[in-house]
């Protein structure tokens, strides 16, 4: 079984490695099966230890010793438990299809070995974090998927926004590392170990300690080793306000949006978060913030979904919205509904933005949802596998985002009911966001597959805004064009006519629709109410007794749906469902009229808030004010000035006045050999 | 085993003999056989360090491959060689550093060959001496000695402003030896007439004494580092020093610094280290944070790599005063890796200088069209650069982070911060200098890589990867130095 561990995340590295090294040499075909093959490898892998662990085979070993100081002894293992177990099914089954997909959509770029090599490391990366067994290998994939994701965003890196976004989320990325690497310095000075198992297992013993961060003040070591990780999380997880990276990071090819920006790496600090419960069981006030933090990002950033045109960042909203539910679930100590969601969310977030990047493909790269509509009729399965990922991402009874959702609300009501203190803020906000995530996506929805067709006509992009256009030119290679079979279908319709994806896309994203479908159904029994994460995950239940009352108050899949069909959340994703059509198929006129009526909200939402514009002037431009400010008065006028060159100029100041004596009159001489001699006999008299 | 040996005096005097050999080809005319000659010297008296490596017991604190004879018996002043796990991997590093710079140097040093080679030739075996040095004036007679020859390759083969940084960089160093002379000699006579620095080690001495020599040593070393504030010559001589001496610059000469600090100023004046424990750790933090900022706004990609250097060197002597065994060996991780990574770096604008004759980062834009190979292995140093974990650049940074949370939670914070600082100066380099559209048409004219240019970035790029991954062998051979010299300094002095 060992062996098989150890292929999984191997195997997409071997595969990494051929097509990154040696692609030039092998080709596009070769390097495509490569990696393609480590990647499948690596998933029937997973199935295989997944069947294991449900056996009841949890292992947990180191593979070699990183090094020895002192008595700590940092380690690479892995821990093998029903909540990686999961993990390492969902990353490698989504990271399959996104690497099929790849095919199709990057079919014409030059840099097609190039991507297979990232994705393929990508995968590699994130399988190392999820089955890390100790905190530092848990860091090493932690800032190994943020090196892919920096390398991905920027893939096309002649493009002035690529390179902007992919740098911007590095360095948001690393203000949350910030917090993370301070969190595992706390963890590792006050347990002596980074290895989980023995750091949950004396984490009672140290739930009282408390130490102080100045003077005549302390806070209890636990609240600030959680709160510590969880900005972390929030830099990974993209949570308000380290949010701001994850819409730009739209700038990277449609496959990896998918993959890293919404199904897998933006998920890591939620399952960072549950992987620590046990940490996180010991601090309420920790649970407190990560609820409203949670809640904030679920709503306000649902609102912004409303107002984007690009067809991927009105999605990228979306994760953003439902990454803070996942957040929300945290804080509730629902901490399997939280990866429960993230489950769900995996699929049909993954299958939405694999289906945007198949209408992106069919609408000859366009992105903007005002120049689209009535796709439908020219591409059947995109158009029904997205209605799919719509469904369940409002939360469609029976489908799975529902069961997932549905979860988070209740668990977040029962949390507020036993006073703890956030819970009644998220409730309103996560109920609120249930409308607003169905006004979005189906607004999304109807603007691109229903109603008129818009699509530009004449030159292709010469009507796209400055940004699409600039990024059309710098990258007129990097961008998959037409290929045969679509051309074509060019020859019988107008050359820019959608057009249905070939099947390496479409495949993908039937195999994402049916567990988009059906996994909710036939998994919220075991994993929330069973004993599926038994061990894994752990809850106290006496303080915290959302899963406890859920449990009681589940009655299987079925009725949980049925019971569903007069609750308040319902009734608000059918208003958003309706309102949407009521606006965007109906009456164009009132969303106009709207912003125009109320322009200052419109204003607030188009600038997301700010946050980009006070992050640019105040961090960025401060850091370089600051830094300039430091060089140019400290280091140039300062110490080189003034210390430096004045200490040079007073001794040239002094050999100046000296060199006067050395006037070359012997007289001078002789006077002052005579007042020596005097002195010294003097000297020597007196001694 | 190989007790009979004179490994160290092979390793210090090969490369000096081969140094002479290589200035006996004289002029420019013989400048292939010059080239040749210094890279059979650079790799025999890499390889004849093997040994070391390989016989190293890492059971030991002791000096190992001791060797001892009288050299100036009228002060009892002797040639006394010996290395542990501290200087050990230093006296490696620069016997491999010299064949890269030798290696570096092929193509782009055209004039006055032999004497180039030469000199890196001959400082190399100084270098090693220092490392070696087991009697005081030896040590000393090494440490000055090696400001020579990289004092003319910075006067002779840098940039226009090469003698106002020679001398600025000679006089700073110069002014903080000449206090470690006065200390060696006071130390002398305390210890009966003795140059041993193993005694000087051993000697009871009052508080007001430890601080006057802590604060000798550290004038000496502080300027070696370079620590915050006396930094400043370090950016002027990188700026003018050919990749070259560079390289060995920011590789190998800081590292003296910090190995002064393990050497003489924790275990001569261990009551004084701690009690100045809270100026160092200021100095430091405010080279990790003051620098990392000064580094940003840098338009001279010399200067930035070396204002990341003073800022990554905080680091070593934060680590080195934490006391304890994270920090103290982190700090050693972080001198090997910073050898490596900045070495790198240095070599990978000298790649683009070579090309463009520009060190300005608004020069370029968009190299990575033209020069993937390039523009890869320069990515995977940055990254390094920026402690990505899985290379060498994360280990050190994090042990010393790690090491500085077992004292202070303030100490870790403005530590970590590096995390952002050192992220954003690299990578907003990288991005400038690397990606976006080619807009010159100079840079439209760059070739990638030659086969030399990668055999030396892709041999650092392998080591910077295998440290990263498996730190291991190194933190073994450090291991018992550090425990053994944290035993010495945690026992007071005081008479």
């Amino acid at each position: 079984m060992q062996n098989l561990y150890l292929l999984v995340p191997l195997a997409p590295l071997v595969g990494a490695l051929v097509a990154g090294l040696f692609g030039w040499a092998i080709g596009r075909t070769l390097s495509h099966l490569v990696t393609i093959s480590g990647v499948a490898v690596s998933c029937w892998a997973s199935w295989l230890i997944f069947r294991d662990v449900q056996a009841g085979h949890v292992y947990n070993g180191a593979l070699y010793t990183w090094m020895t100081v002192g008595d700590v002894h940092l380690q690479v293992g892995f821990l093998i438990d029903s909540l990686t177990a999961m993990m390492m099914l969902v990353v490698t089954f989504v990271s399959l299809m996104v690497h099929i997909y790849t095919i199709g959509y990057m079919r014409d770029d030059p840099g097609y070995q190039r991507f297979f090599s990232y994705i393929s490391l990508f995968t590699f990366s994130m399988l190392m974090l999820v089955m890390s067994n100790n905190f530092l290998q848990l860091f090493f994939g932690w800032e190994a998927v943020g090196l892919v994701s920096y390398l991905l965003i920027g893939f096309w890196y002649t493009r002035p926004t690529a390179i902007y976004a992919n740098l911007k989320a590095f360095m948001v990325n690393r203000v949350g590392d910030f917090g993370f690497v301070l969190g595992i310095a706390l963890v590792l000075a006050h347990f002596g170990t980074l290895d989980y198992a023995a750091v949950f297992a004396q984490a009672p013993a140290l739930a009282n300690q408390t130490i102080s961060l100045w003077s005549g003040n302390s806070i209890s070591l636990m609240t600030a080793i959680t709160i510590l990780l969880f900005i972390g999380a929030m830099g990974k997880s993209a949570q308000v306000p380290l949010h701001v990276w994850l819409p730009d990071s739209m700038e990277g090819p449609t496959p990896i949006s998918a993959l890293i920006h919404a199904a897998t790496m933006v998920t890591a600090g939620i399952f960072m978060v549950a992987r620590m419960s046990p940490l996180f069981e010991m601090s309420q006030h920790t649970l407190s913030f990560v609820l409203v933090i949670g809640a904030i990002t679920a709503l306000f950033m649902g609102f912004l979904g409303i107002i984007q045109n690009d067809i991927k960042r009105v999605i990228a909203y979306s994760t953003l919205s439902q990454l803070g539910y996942m957040t929300v679930a945290l804080g509730a100590s629902a901490y399997p509904v939280a990866v429960f969601h993230l489950m769900t969310h995996a699929f049909f977030k993954a299958l939405l933005f694999l289906a945007a990047g198949s209408v992106i493909i069919g609408m000859h790269h366009e992105q903007d949802i005002r120049h689209m509509g009535g796709l439908r009729k020219y591409m059947p399965i995109t158009w029904l596998t997205f209605l799919v990922g719509s469904l369940a991402l409002i939360g469609t009874p029976f489908f799975s985002g529902f069961y997932s959702k549905d979860s988070i609300i209740d668990a977040v009501h029962i949390s507020m009911e036993q006073g703890m203190p956030g819970a009644a803020f998220a409730y309103y906000s996560v109920v609120a966001g249930v409308f607003v995530t169905a006004f979005y996506s189906f607004r999304l929805y109807f603007l691109v597959f229903h109603g008129k067709e818009r699509f530009l006509t004449g030159g292709h992009g010469a009507h796209a805004d400055a940004r699409h256009h600039t990024a059309h030119k710098d990258a007129l290679h990097a961008v998959p064009h037409h290929d045969e079979a679509q051309s074509q279908e060019e020859h019988e319709h107008d050359a820019h006519v959608p057009h249905e994806s070939p099947w390496v896309v479409t495949i993908p994203l039937i195999l994402l629709a049916i567990p988009s479908m059906l996994i909710g159904y036939f998994t919220i029994q075991p994993m929330l109410f069973g004993s599926y994460f038994n061990g894994a995950i752990s809850i106290n239940s006496s303080l915290h007794p959302a899963m406890a009352i859920l449990g009681e108050e589940f009655h299987g899949a079925s009725s949980m749906a049925i019971h569903s069909l007069t609750s308040l959340p319902l009734l608000l994703a059918l208003s958003g469902v309706g309102l949407s059509w009521f606006f965007y198929m109906k009456r164009p006129d009132i969303p106009a009229m709207l912003q125009k009526r109320f322009h200052f909200i419109y204003r607030v939402l188009e600038n997301k808030y700010g946050f980009d514009e006070f992050n640019d002037k105040v961090f960025s431009g401060g850091a370089r004010a600051l830094g300039r400010q430091l060089w140019q008065i400290g280091d140039v006028r300062l110490i080189d000035g003034f210390f430096v060159n004045g200490t040079a100029n007073l001794v040239a100041w002094i050999a100046t006045q000296i060199r006067r004596w050395q006037s070359g009159y012997i007289y001078h001489y002789a006077f002052a050999m005579i007042f020596g001699a005097f002195a010294l006999v003097t000297w020597f008299v007196r001694g | 085993m190989l007790a009979g040996y004179p490994i160290l005096s092979l390793v210090i005097w090969l490369p000096i003999i081969s140094g002479v050999l290589v200035l006996a080809t004289g002029s420019d005319r013989n400048a292939p056989l010059a080239r040749i000659l210094a890279l059979v010297g650079a790799l025999v008296s890499f390889a004849v360090t093997w040994p070391l490596w390989r016989w190293f017991d890492t059971q030991t604190a002791n000096m190992q491959f001791s060797e001892f004879s009288s050299w100036i018996p009228s002060f009892n002043i002797n040639y006394h060689l010996g290395v542990d796990g501290i200087s050990m991997p230093l006296i490696l590093l620069n016997s491999f550093m010299t064949v890269l710079v030798v290696l570096a140097g092929w193509r782009v040093i055209q004039n006055k060959v032999s004497q180039y080679m030469a000199a890196f030739l001959i400082m190399s075996g100084l270098i090693n001496g220092v490392f070696a040095a087991l009697d005081a004036m030896l040590f000393y007679v090494f440490f000055e000695a090696m400001l020579i020859p990289l004092f003319l390759v910075i006067g002779i083969w840098g940039g226009p402003r090469r003698v106002y940084a020679a001398i600025k960089f000679f006089l700073y160093t110069l002014m903080g030896s000449l206090l470690m002379l006065v200390a060696f000699i006071y130390l002398y006579f305390q210890a009966n007439g003795s140059f041993e620095i193993l005694a000087f080690q051993a000697l009871p001495l009052t508080m007001s004494v430890q601080i006057m020599l802590f604060m000798a040593f550290f004038m000496a070393f502080a300027v070696k580092v370079p620590m915050w504030p006396v930094h400043t010559w370090l950016p002027d001589a990188h700026v003018e020093a050919p990749t070259g001496g560079s390289v060995i610059l920011a590789a190998i000469t800081l590292k003296i610094g910090a190995y002064g600090f393990l050497r003489f100023n924790l275990p001569i004046t261990p009551d004084a280290s701690h009690y100045l424990t809270g100026f160092i750790v200021t100095l430091s933090l405010i080279a990790v944070v003051y620098i990392g900022l000064v580094a940003l706004v840098q338009g001279d990609m010399k200067k930035l790599i070396a204002y990341s250097s003073i800022s990554h060197m905080g680091f070593v002597t934060l680590g080195i005063f934490m006391f304890n065994s994270i920090g103290m060996e982190g700090a050693l991780v972080q001198m090997i890796s910073h050898g490596f990574v900045s070495a790198a770096m240095f070599l990978g604008v000298g790649v683009m200088y070579d090309r463009l004759h520009s060190r300005q980062i608004s020069d370029y834009g968009g190299l990575a069209k033209n020069m993937p190979v390039f523009a890869s292995l320069l990515m995977l140093f940055s990254m390094a650069n920026s402690g990505l974990p899985g290379t060498s650049g994360f280990v050190g940074e994090f042990m010393v982070i790690m090491g500085a949370m077992q004292v202070n939670f303030w100490y870790a914070f403005l530590a970590a911060s590096t995390l952002i600082w050192g992220a954003a100066y690299t990578l907003w380099m990288y991005k400038r200098v690397i990606f976006g559209a080619v807009t010159r048409k100079e840079v439209a004219q760059m070739q990638d890589v030659v086969p030399r240019e990668f055999v030396i970035l892709g041999v650092l790029a392998l080591l910077v990867l295998a440290m990263g991954v498996y730190p291991r062998p190194l933190t073994e051979v450090i291991h018992s130095s550090v425990s053994n010299l944290l035993a010495h300094v945690a026992q007071s002095k005081l008479p």
